[in-house]
């Protein structure tokens, strides 16, 4: 009697140790994972499937550092029933380069127009003169710091860079 | 000492006025500088800066081409220096003088023709093109 209950109670652990060992199922493991994948937020785009254990992780990572940190972090974390991990994740291509753009005073140049838009804001401007042959427009005179200031910014409209170390301010 | 350095201070003051479209560029020794200033007050303190870094503005170094923002609408002052503006029939010299504005009087903006001439329109019901330079947004 001793003895059968004995192998009762072996049986009836047996039963238990086994239920305890239950398989985690693939959708149980693709869970968890995507948990742990959903909490990285250097993966863009992260899809989890598992299948018989073997978990695959695809989506798009900034760089190989922040892939290889993500794929250590997975295998860190340990999670139950995960055989292997298949990270699959690729590299985002760089950014195309951004069109610099530039200020439209660059590309100009002093030709018939920008003189004549010169002139016309010039030409109530007393005291000076302007030498329009040079490279840059050197203008001579005697004016005011107002003035000064007026011609500068005329020119800037204009979108040339004046000479105006003949300018003289008058105090 | 680069331009980029020397002009450091005033680009860092156009960024902080919210100058928009500020572009930045260095070509052959010269810094350009361009965007719209928010206001009058705004426009001046940058040229100020100017004036203070390369005092008379002589060094040929820097081009800053600044506009003011200013919609159609917008309320001018006559900049000139103590003489009238001429309003002309066609946004250039060579148009017509069909109107004057006063030194300090205040004309209604009609639209920014180009950048160096805007329509106008006193208060007399004259309408035409002026130097955009004489005008300064209210």
């Amino acid at each position: 009697m001793k003895k059968l209950s004995f192998v009762i109670a072996i049986a009836a652990s047996s039963v238990l140790l086994f239920s305890c060992k239950s398989k985690v199922t693939d959708e149980a493991l693709t869970t968890a994972v995507n948990a742990k994948v959903a909490a990285m937020s250097d993966v863009a785009a992260a899809n989890v499937s598992v299948k018989e254990g073997v978990v695959t992780v695809t989506g798009e990572c900034k760089d190989q550092a922040c892939s290889d940190k993500c794929k250590a972090a997975l295998e860190e974390a340990k999670v139950e029933g995960v055989k292997s991990i298949d990270w699959k994740c690729t590299i985002a291509p760089p950014p195309a380069p951004q069109q610099v753009e530039l200020p439209a005073s660059v590309a100009t140049v002093l030709d018939a127009n920008v003189i004549q838009v010169l002139k016309d804001g010039l030409k109530d401007i007393k005291g000076i003169t302007v030498d329009y042959t040079a490279a840059k427009p050197a203008v001579v005179g005697e004016v005011t710091a107002a003035t000064r200031m007026k011609i500068m910014q005329i020119f800037s409209m204009a979108k040339i860079v004046p000479d105006v170390t003949k300018l003289v301010t008058t105090k | 000492m680069s331009v980029q350095v020397k002009y450091a201070a005033l680009v860092a003051l156009a960024g902080s006025l919210g100058v928009q479209n500020l572009v930045v560029a260095e070509k052959e020794g010269v810094l350009h500088v361009s965007g719209t200033a928010n206001s009058t007050a705004d426009y001046d303190a940058l040229w100020a800066s100017y004036n203070t870094i390369d005092p008379d503005m002589v060094s040929g170094d820097l081009l800053m081409n600044i506009d003011i923002k200013a919609d159609a609408g917008t309320s001018l002052k006559v900049t000139t220096d103590s003489s009238n503006l001429n309003i002309r029939s066609t946004p250039s010299t060579e148009g017509e003088v069909v109107g004057k504005a006063a030194h300090d009087e205040v004309v209604t903006l009609v639209e920014k023709t180009n950048d160096s001439w805007w329509k106008i329109a006193t208060k007399d019901g004259e309408e035409g093109y002026a130097y955009a330079q004489y005008l300064s947004p209210l």
